[in-house]
């Protein structure tokens, strides 16, 4: 299957790849993985006092499109605050990499690591667990 | 002018029921534990019904349910006889879905773990012994696999669908992973100087 440039630029040089300190109470560690293609995501968000996204870190174990769509999302988040992280959606990231709809799960799998990173931070915050996570109300 | 068989005829004519589960189809119990050698006879007995030979003089819609015949039948013998599939079909037969596809939250440990593994296998080539540390990781991979299945056993005959359904999700992770074992090995016995 073709990949689109995008895609191919961000899996021959992966943006931000590594790993933050996941016991740094500034830092929200995202673990999700998607059992049809065996893909496990590791997302880390860096969140200064004032709730900005100031650095992000990803490994990613997948094919192109989940390791693009991981690295993207670090490119993404940087100086964006929580909510407004809270608020992409995998369509977004699924847009600008003209993923094929097969690989749409592939930035499924992103937009659920994005959540469960903001989850982490939140809970490590003493913020509700459950407090939506995308805005929505 | 060809008009369809019925439904009716396309079970009376060889009896093979397209409509049947796979389990009914092989005449065996639905149930994790098969008998796979009374499968593989079932499944010769089966093929020798739908034999292409005995629909010389059949007409093309006969010979056309007869392709399908055999396709669902192969289907249901490679959805038998291995393992993870016959899970798989299991839980859908309890109307369970696996959701590999959308459902991304699993266990992070669990998760954690699978990173480590995917690590060992992808710093295995440039370790002094790269088919040891596969082999290492391959045993891992295979201890892990057998608790799944005993796992899977026992959550679906006591008709846990739940835990069931979360054996079968972490088994696929696994079977992932021995896949890229050996598509590894292979490249590293292939492309060795």
């Amino acid at each position: 299957m073709a990949y689109s440039d995008k895609v191919l630029d961000h899996y021959e040089n992966p943006r931000n790849v590594g790993v933050l300190d996941k016991d740094d109470p500034n830092v929200g560690t995202g673990m999700v993985g998607a059992p049809a293609c065996g893909d496990v995501m590791r997302l880390q968000l860096k969140v200064t006092d004032d709730g900005i996204i100031e650095d992000a870190k990803f490994k990613t174990y997948g094919c192109g499109s989940a390791i693009a769509s991981s690295s993207l999302v670090t490119e993404m988040v940087k100086g964006k605050t929580i909510d407004e992280v809270a608020a992409i959606k995998n369509k977004d990231i699924a847009d600008e990499l003209a993923l094929p709809p097969v690989k749409i799960h592939c930035s499924v799998l992103a937009e659920d690591a994005i959540a469960a990173a903001i989850a982490d931070i939140r809970a490590k915050r003493g913020e509700s667990a459950d407090a939506p996570v995308a805005a929505a109300s | 002018m060809e008009t369809e068989v019925t439904s009716q005829e396309k079970v009376s004519d060889s009896g093979i029921d397209l409509s049947a589960d796979y389990f009914a189809l092989f005449a065996i119990e639905p149930g994790f534990e098969v008998d796979l050698v009374h499968v593989s006879r079932q499944y010769r007995h089966l093929q020798g019904l739908l034999h292409p030979d005995r629909h010389t003089t059949a007409s093309a819609a006969q010979r056309r349910w007869s392709m399908q015949a055999s396709s669902f039948v192969n289907d249901a013998h490679d959805t038998l006889r291995k393992p993870l599939r016959r899970a798989v079909y299991l839980l859908s037969l309890a109307g369970i879905s696996t959701d590999e596809e959308t459902d991304t939250q699993m266990d992070p440990m669990f998760l954690m773990e699978q990173m480590e593994l995917r690590e060992a296998i992808e710093s295995a080539p440039s370790a002094n012994d790269p088919h040891a540390v596969l082999l290492d990781v391959r045993g891992q991979l295979s201890r892990a696999m057998s608790a799944e299945q005993v796992s899977f056993a026992e959550a679906s005959a006591a008709h846990d669908w739940s835990a069931a359904r979360d054996t079968v999700r972490r088994w696929q992770f696994l079977d992932k992973l021995g896949r890229e074992i050996s598509d590894l090995e292979a490249h590293l016995d292939g492309d060795a100087p």
